[in-house]
Formats: C-alpha cells, structure tokens, sequence
C-alpha cells in the first residue's frame, strides 16, 4: 500500500510541475513588452524579420548558446545597425547590444548567454530607417533555479 | 593586464565573400549578482565592449551586459572587399583595453 502511496505522489508532483511549466510563458510574455517598450517606447515593432536561435532545453544556464540574425541586405542604403537582446527573467535583462556597420555583410551573430531561469529571450533589430523587427525564442532551463539562485 | 584572445579569421577570402569571424577571450565575466562562500556579493568584473573595425571602418561592435557568460564569444560576420587590417579592441569595465590586429588578405 505505502508502495502505491508513493507512486500516486511521484505522478502528482509531475502532473502538478508540468501544468505550471505550461502556465510559464503567459506571465513571461507581459514582463516581456514592459521590459522592450521601456527601451523603445511606443515605436511599433514588428514581430519578424529576426531569427533567434536557442536550445529549447538546457541542463543549466551558466553559458547556453545562441544565434540571432536580422534579414537585411546589409547594404550602405539598407542595413541593420543594431540588435538588442533581452532575457527578462535575469537579474539584468539586457544581455548585450551588437552593432552593425554595412561592411559586416550579415547581421548574424552566436555568442553564449546566461540564463537565471526558464524563459522566453526576445531580440529587437534597428535598421538604419528606423524600422524595428523583433524576434523571440523560448528555453526552458532544467536546473539552474535550484542549483544557483543568484547567476 | 591584456586579455587571453583567440580570434579565428580565414587567412584569404574571395573579394565580396563574407567571412565568419569568431573570438574567444578568457574572462571571468563575474556578474556582481553571486554570492561567495561567505554570503557576500562577488564584486562584478565583466567586459563592456569589444569593436571591430576593417581598413578603418567599424564593422562591428559588441556592448556586453553581465549575462554574457564567462569567458565570451562571439561570431560575426565580415564583408571581404579589399586586403587590409582587421582591428579587435576590448574594454572592461575598468577601461582597460586589449588591442589585436590581424591581416584580411583578398584575392
């Protein structure tokens, strides 16, 4: 009988874990557009011409590599100038700004990230008209919460 | 105190190729969010921008935040127009610059 207890607990807390993991991104997207429309204020952005690339799932979120490229001809007349990335469940959201001149050819950068929890990073390109483009990607972080509290 | 780089660009390149160019600098990137053993708050160290210019044009720039994760790299990418010089300059947080140049030849 203690057995059987045990099993039915196991299968709760499973149960119970998964659907908070489902209720995760709802709360994570309105922290998401007060955190960007701090930065850029009421300039309408459009959700695409920007692919972000992480892994969705990581075992920790010390250094998880990702990859965020603008669609431009990187022209001197049509070019990205700068891409902003934001993780708005960190300690200090903004995790860098790349510039772009026309010489770089693409605006394709990988470099690694940390992640103080599960969540969904967001990047935000500028054209050198002024245009903004955002894109996003979802990583859920299996145990950095539990191990390091504070990253 | 000069940073630890590795920086990986092909030697030549066809004119108008563009060409990945990866860095890698030994950094602790410390966030200023850790606790050390004794609870207290490990001051932050981290670098704040690394800029990259091509015969005299800046190409590209990196302004680094604490969630970059030690020891950063970075890729980027480079339009080969004509050989020159390729600059990697570094900065911490205390200003203290890490300078590289590397030769881009084209052909």
């Amino acid at each position: 009988m203690s057995k059987l207890n045990l099993k039915r607990r196991g299968l709760l807390i499973a149960g119970v874990s998964g659907w908070l993991l489902q209720c995760l991104p709802i709360r994570l997207n309105a922290e998401d557009s007060s955190l960007i429309s701090s930065f850029y204020g009421d300039q309408s952005i459009e959700p695409s011409g920007v692919v972000l690339k992480t892994p969705s799932l990581a075992e920790n979120g010390n250094s998880v590599s990702l990859e965020v490229e603008a669609e431009s001809p990187m022209t001197a007349m049509d070019y990205v100038t700068e891409i902003r990335l934001f993780a708005p469940q960190n300690p200090d959201p903004e995790l860098a700004v790349f510039r772009f001149g026309p010489g770089a050819g693409l605006a394709r950068v990988s470099t690694r990230v940390r992640f103080a929890n599960s969540q969904t990073l967001t990047a935000v390109a500028t054209m050198n008209d002024g245009r903004l483009y955002s894109g996003s990607s979802k990583t859920i972080i299996t145990l950095a919460a539990c191990v390091e509290p504070l990253l | 105190m000069s940073l630890k780089v590795r920086i990986s660009l092909p030697e030549n390149a066809a004119t108008n190729d563009t060409v990945e160019v990866k860095t890698l600098v030994s950094h602790p990137m410390e966030s200023g969010f850790r606790l050390d053993t004794m609870g207290e708050v490990m001051p932050r160290n981290i670098l704040r921008t690394l800029v990259v210019t091509y015969r005299g044009e800046k190409v590209f720039e990196t302004i680094f935040g604490p969630g970059i994760a030690a020891n950063p790299y970075v890729a980027f990418f480079l339009r080969a127009t004509e050989p020159g010089e390729v600059r990697f300059v570094w900065e911490d947080q205390n200003g203290e610059v890490t300078e590289i140049v590397r030769h881009l030849a084209v052909i």
